[in-house]
């Protein structure tokens, strides 16, 4: 188990008329290798919960254990060795740019890290090419004078140049357009699969998430809800809808003709799989014509 | 989202003074601040702390965050004290230090002084914790309205502040937001010498600028839109409506004040 997540308890602004409990005894493990879909309505609780990973907030009770060691223990943690192998990207994370050029802005995290220039060099070429950004083009521009989906991009290369063994991601995919939002999806999936980074996708939106993800957490009200593969996930469809959460548009197709009383499974998230799941359903009838 | 941030000092709960009227309140509290100059003994003093209790107990609100706005002005007021205590010459010597004498005439207008600040400060606080931001800044610009006829843009300085009061909240959020997002990235705010913590600030400082900027513009842009143009013909969705509670609040002072007056306490 690479993070595990014990009895949280996180309050806002205790002991005043606007305390807020933010997270209820939450429990989570993630293991490595893993590509977690963190989904919940907005205030469910999901930005909280990531800022605990890396000691950004400090829980009111319950704990953080990471690699067998527990972060907010009695042990004195570096946090800035946690920070670099928990890599957090924040929800709209251009907005968090201020270098002169892009390659002082990624170059950031590393040198706070005390590493050597040249190696410096080297892995913001290799975090801005994860991103898919043309490091001779764009190293000595102004992050501001990029598009917003190129200045997310770069503001995720500035994280990614910390080489983090597990990349939190909050809601990377808001607000950009839809192409904008396919391409910088096959681009967390190639961090997972090539890089081999585990993945903590934080988000409320099921459809995206959901072909990527091997695991998903449903969280609602400061508490996990649900969790489980996708398919074990979707096949809680009606409870989802009932907390506020969409459901893939075929999950939604599925629901509707099973409502029909067709017998088809409910557990679809994909085109390709849905599409079978159909044909089957067609055959089925023609065969009881026939 | 929820934030750690108080609006202000606003301090939401039922009561009394919560309801009165904030012309009335602004005006009752001037009229406070008067009569703690007014009385000069200190059997004067013991009424008006009494008086002031009594409104802290009234408010519902916990006495301690009245102490709190004791904090900033904490070494004001023990300045003052000391300065009274040992450049003010008259009655008997009570310490002699060879440079300096601290004299009984000194101390006792040191302490005279010092009970009045406290007072006034706990007094001030009594308006910005029972009164919101917004309630607070439409009674200023009522009582200020009759100044328009001299030039004064009354409306224009009320949403100034008002606007100025809403993004001081937004800001810290922000500065919160992008603060944890750079020491997510390895940054630490609080090493190194001061122009090492001056430089640190940068990844803070430049996001947070270029924010602000954003958001200021969209405001405007959001109010012209919606064709805001200044005080003129302008209604409003709350009108501030003076009840009998605020007629009674202000007999009461007045009578109050008579009282001092005449008892001269």
């Amino acid at each position: 188990m690479l993070l595990q997540v014990k009895n949280l308890n996180y309050f806002y602004m205790p002991g005043t008329p606007f305390e807020f409990r933010a997270l209820n005894k939450l429990n989570l493990s993630i293991n490595k290798g893993e590509f977690i879909g963190l989904i919940g309505r907005t205030g469910s609780g999901k930005t909280t919960l990531v800022q605990h990973f890396n000691g950004l907030l400090k829980p009111t009770e319950g704990t953080v254990i990471f690699k067998g060691k527990d972060i907010f223990g009695t042990e004195m943690i570096n946090w800035r060795e946690i920070r670099q192998k928990i890599g957090l990207v924040f929800q709209y994370p251009e907005e968090q740019l201020f270098g002169e050029t892009v390659y002082e802005d990624v170059a950031f995290g590393p040198r706070k890290l005390k590493i050597e220039e040249g190696i410096v060099l080297e892995k913001v070429k290799q975090a801005l090419s994860m991103v898919n950004l043309d490091f001779q083009k764009v190293k000595d521009r102004s992050p501001f004078s990029l598009s917003r989906g190129e200045m997310r991009r770069a503001a995720i290369a500035g994280v990614l140049s910390m080489e983090p063994e597990v990349l939190v991601l909050d809601e990377p995919t808001a607000g950009l357009d839809p192409r904008g939002r396919k391409h910088l999806l096959a681009r967390v999936d190639s961090f997972h699969k090539e890089a081999g980074m585990t993945i903590v996708f934080v988000s409320h939106n099921m459809e995206e998430v959901a072909r990527l993800a091997t695991r998903l957490v449903v969280m609602e009200g400061g508490e996990v809800v649900l969790e489980g593969s996708p398919g074990q996930v979707f096949e809680e469809s009606e409870k989802l809808l009932a907390m506020g959460l969409g459901v893939p548009q075929v999950t939604e197709l599925m629901l509707a003709l099973k409502k029909q009383g067709e017998k088809v499974q409910t557990d679809i998230f994909t085109v390709d799989k849905a599409r079978q799941e159909i044909l089957k359903m067609l055959k089925e009838k023609r065969g009881q014509l026939c | 989202m929820l934030k750690d941030f108080t609006l202000g000092q606003y301090y939401p709960a039922d009561s009394f003074l919560h309801r009165l009227d904030p012309r009335m309140k602004i005006v009752l509290i001037f009229l406070y601040v008067v009569l703690i100059f007014l009385v000069r003994t200190f059997l004067g003093f013991l009424f008006i702390a009494a008086l002031t209790f009594l409104l802290i107990k009234s408010s519902r609100i916990p006495p301690r965050h009245f102490l709190k706005s004791l904090r900033p002005v904490f070494i004001i007021i023990s300045f003052t004290l000391l300065l009274h205590a040992f450049f003010t010459p008259g009655g008997e010597v009570l310490i002699d230090m060879g440079f300096a004498t601290v004299e009984s005439q000194g101390l006792y207008t040191g302490v005279f002084m010092t009970l009045r600040l406290i007072l006034l400060v706990i007094t001030t606080s009594l308006l910005t914790l029972t009164t919101s931001p917004v309630a607070l800044t439409d009674g200023v610009e009522y009582l200020l309205s009759p100044l328009k006829k001299i030039g004064l843009p009354a409306h224009e300085l009320a949403m100034m502040m008002t606007i100025s009061l809403r993004f001081i909240p937004i800001l810290i959020q922000e500065s919160e937001k992008i603060m944890k997002a750079q020491q997510a990235r390895g940054a630490d705010f609080s090493e190194g010498n001061i122009t090492q913590r001056a430089r640190n600030m940068a990844p803070l400082i430049v996001p947070l600028f270029v924010s602000a900027f954003r958001r200021a513009d969209e405001l405007a842009t959001a109010m012209e839109v919606r064709c805001y143009r200044g005080g003129e013909m302008r209604t409003r969705l709350h009108e501030l409506k003076y009840t009998r509670q605020d007629f009674y609040a202000l007999a009461i002072f007045i009578l109050i004040i008579i009282f001092v007056l005449v008892s001269r306490i």
